[in-house]
């Protein structure tokens, strides 16, 4: 699915990551943990191509194609999905609107016919109620005006409407109270499946407790500096990150 | 600075004098006894008022040149008929329509409206009684000393517009005021004058259309509306110019508001070769409120400049003013919002909102808002932005696949897409979204998102 080899990359000029590698298979959810600072926000961000950071070495291979050379909406169009982490307010085009030029970007790309628009809105309607939010914020300005948890269950739902290879969620436990976090999780395994992975981003070990990573990595540095499995996380809860940097592990 | 260009290849004769032209002009034209007052004011004004140039405050960023290079004080001379249909139609629009072309009246355009109550004809087949209502309102309204084609217009007055409802009637139907230009063989001005009396508790909705023939455009119209609002009557007013690029044309719009009097102003703007109009409305009674919202998007070279004057000069009047624009390629806007509170204006509120968005580095806006309060018990604000597009919104919506140019052509059209949503006549909303929409790009790819009446926000308030 997604094979990461040694990927370095800078923001302005300065080195944030620095050689990281990184194999994902079909239906893995690999989690990757780190301090603030390590280049976690960062990865996400170079690999859904936004603009203002430069790789200078390494690839970045997703089903076989190397995307680094892909825009960020050919990136999209191929399956990959980032949940930001601070989702943008647009006032004045509406979540249903943006749903649905997304939703035919991708469709199209795949040479699916467009949905029409009653399946379209029975469809986003749906998935709404999948995450909890009511349908009159198809009708509002996307994230215009949302609580921290609308706006992360608004993430959910583009998720859930684009069908993603492979998603990327970054630190999007951040600023959720337990009962967002648990609808967050909820949506994120609902879409589990054996062709969907998922790389989820986080400082905190609590949204591991809902959404069992096969994985963990902690970055540090710019690199990946171990891995292991679920139990790694927990451990990482109890002794802090810097017992990883400390290089006493 | 860059001059306007002009129409043609221009020779090398000397400049024009523009005033001197026009008054000669307008002194040949035939007049009709009844309105020689105003005419005779109006030619005093003119020629009390120098030709602007750069240093006029009132014109520092809208240059007059073109007018000085053509002889545009020439009579338009005859019209095809053929060209002017459809260009106005507002479709699930039911109103009452007059149609000029190029200053005159033009009567197989125009609905026979026999309403009681309501007086709307053009002047040329006003009876005695509506030229009873003309004569006396007609130059009292409009403000000749900051504009000189206001006062050229008032000097020229002849053919036009009067709409008077009587107090207490409720217009069952729009009112729909077409102004078409039609390219003529020579340079040449039309003149053309609108005149909105609503008396107490009156209630109307006239939309005032300024549209052209074709994509070269040589007549200067010079147009003047003039609205008197009576007790607690309300007027929603609509100002549509979509006339094509190489358009001409200065207006004016002034209105006197009662006590508890409304006035509701949505004006549109595409822009033109030079485009200017002012809006002057006087808050002269209390308990008036004005609420003007307005979007102006030139592109290419074009050029629009709108002058706001708010003057509040008794108690408790309230105004808000919203003007958007988008500015694209070499374009250049100019809006400066001035609003006055007079010494006895205890109580006013006062809000003017002018957000810009320039989409090229060479785009211009020159805004300035102006508050000047002699009351010490008020409320007002005003508030000036230019920016770009957002570049976080537009990966955003990259990161969801949505192409860059969509994504682009989306973020621009929300930023006046509130200001459409707020119009209330639903023909209207149809009309002119994909009317502005087309301005971004004449590909339906990729504004097909923006005006999919089934997702947008503008499906507004039907049931979910």
């Amino acid at each position: 699915m997604l094979t990461i080899n040694n990927l370095q990359a800078k923001v302005e000029d300065k080195d944030i990551l620095k050689g990281l590698s990184l194999n994902v298979k079909p239906g893995e959810i690999h989690a990757i943990m780190g301090p603030n600072g390590a280049g976690k926000s960062t990865l996400g961000n170079v690999l859904s191509g936004r603009d203002g950071y430069t790789v200078t070495g390494g690839e970045v291979l997703f089903n076989g194609k190397n995307i680094l050379e892909l825009d960020a909406e050919e990136r999209a169009r191929e399956g990959l999905f980032l949940a930001f982490q601070y989702p943008v307010e647009i006032p004045g085009v509406s979540n249903l609107e943006f749903l649905k030029a997304s939703v035919d970007a991708v469709r199209k790309h795949q040479d699916k016919e467009p949905l029409d628009s009653m399946s379209f809105l029975k469809l986003a309607r749906e998935k709404c109620k999948a995450v909890n939010l009511d349908q009159n914020f198809l009708k509002r300005g996307v994230n215009e005006g949302f609580s921290g948890g609308e706006k992360k269950r608004n993430e959910i739902l583009q998720m859930m409407m684009l069908e993603p290879k492979l998603c990327i969620l970054d630190e999007t436990d951040s600023g959720l109270d337990i009962d967002a976090l648990q609808v967050v999780a909820e949506g994120v395994n609902s879409q589990r499946d054996p062709n969907r992975s998922f790389i989820i981003v986080t400082h905190y070990q609590r949204l591991l407790d809902y959404i069992v990573p096969d994985f963990v990595h902690v970055l540090a540095d710019g690199k990946i500096v171990k891995s292991g499995g679920k139990e790694l996380a927990l451990e990482l809860e109890e002794k802090g990150y810097s017992w990883i940097e400390n290089g006493e592990a | 600075m860059t001059e306007v260009a002009s129409l043609t290849a221009v020779d090398n004769t000397a400049k024009i004098d523009f005033s001197q032209d026009a008054l000669a002009f307008v002194k040949t034209q035939a007049h009709d006894a009844g309105l020689t007052e105003v005419r005779e004011s109006g030619l005093a004004a003119f020629e009390s008022l120098p030709f602007p140039t750069r240093k006029t405050e009132e014109w520092k960023y809208t240059s007059l040149n073109a007018l000085t290079k053509q002889n545009f004080n020439q009579a338009a001379q005859n019209f095809d008929l053929e060209d002017a249909s459809d260009l106005y139609v507002i479709d699930e629009l039911d109103a009452y329509r007059v149609v000029f072309i190029n200053g005159a009246f033009v009567a197989e355009l125009s609905d026979d409206i026999t309403v009681p109550g309501i007086e709307f004809t053009p002047f040329s087949q006003a009876n005695d009684a509506q030229r009873a209502i003309i004569t006396t309102h007609i130059g009292n309204i409009a403000e000749t000393r900051r504009n000189l084609f206001t006062a050229l217009n008032n000097a020229a007055v002849e053919e036009g517009v009067l709409l008077h409802v009587a107090k207490n009637v409720q217009l069952d139907k729009p009112i729909q005021i077409v102004n078409i230009v039609s390219q003529q063989p020579q340079p040449c001005t039309a003149f053309s004058r609108c005149l909105l009396v609503l008396e107490s508790l009156a209630q109307a909705t006239v939309i005032e259309q300024f549209v052209s023939t074709a994509q070269t455009q040589n007549v200067l119209l010079n147009q003047t509306t003039e609205i008197q609002i009576g007790d607690g009557a309300k007027l929603n007013h609509y100002r549509l110019h979509t006339e094509d690029e190489s358009s001409l044309h200065f207006g004016g719009v002034y209105v006197d508001l009662n006590r508890d009097s409304q006035f509701e102003s949505y004006q549109v703007a595409l822009g033109g070769k030079i485009k200017r109009f002012d809006v002057l409305v006087n808050h002269n009674q209390p308990g008036s409120h004005c609420e003007m919202k307005g979007v102006y998007l030139p592109k290419n070279d074009q050029h629009i400049d709108i002058h706001s004057y708010i003057e509040h000069i008794s108690a408790n009047c309230t105004t808000d003013e919203t003007y958007r624009g988008i500015m694209a390629d070499r374009a250049k806007a100019v809006f400066n919002g001035r609003i006055h509170i007079h010494p006895d204006a205890q109580k006013s509120f006062a809000n003017l909102s002018n957000k810009n968005l320039l989409l090229s580095n060479k785009a211009q806006i020159n805004s300035k808002p102006e508050l000047e309060i002699y009351a010490d018990d008020v409320k007002c604000a005003h508030g000036v932005t230019v920016a770009q597009l957002d570049d976080q919104a537009c990966f955003y919506l990259q990161s969801r696949g949505i192409s860059r140019p969509e994504a682009e052509i989306m973020l621009s059209f929300a930023f006046i897409n509130e200001l459409l949503e707020s119009i209330p006549l639903p023909a209207m909303r149809k009309k002119l979204r994909p009317l502005l929409a087309q301005q971004f790009s004449a590909d339906e790819a990729l504004t097909q998102h923006i005006l999919d009446e089934d997702s947008g926000v503008h499906s507004g308030d039907e049931q979910a």
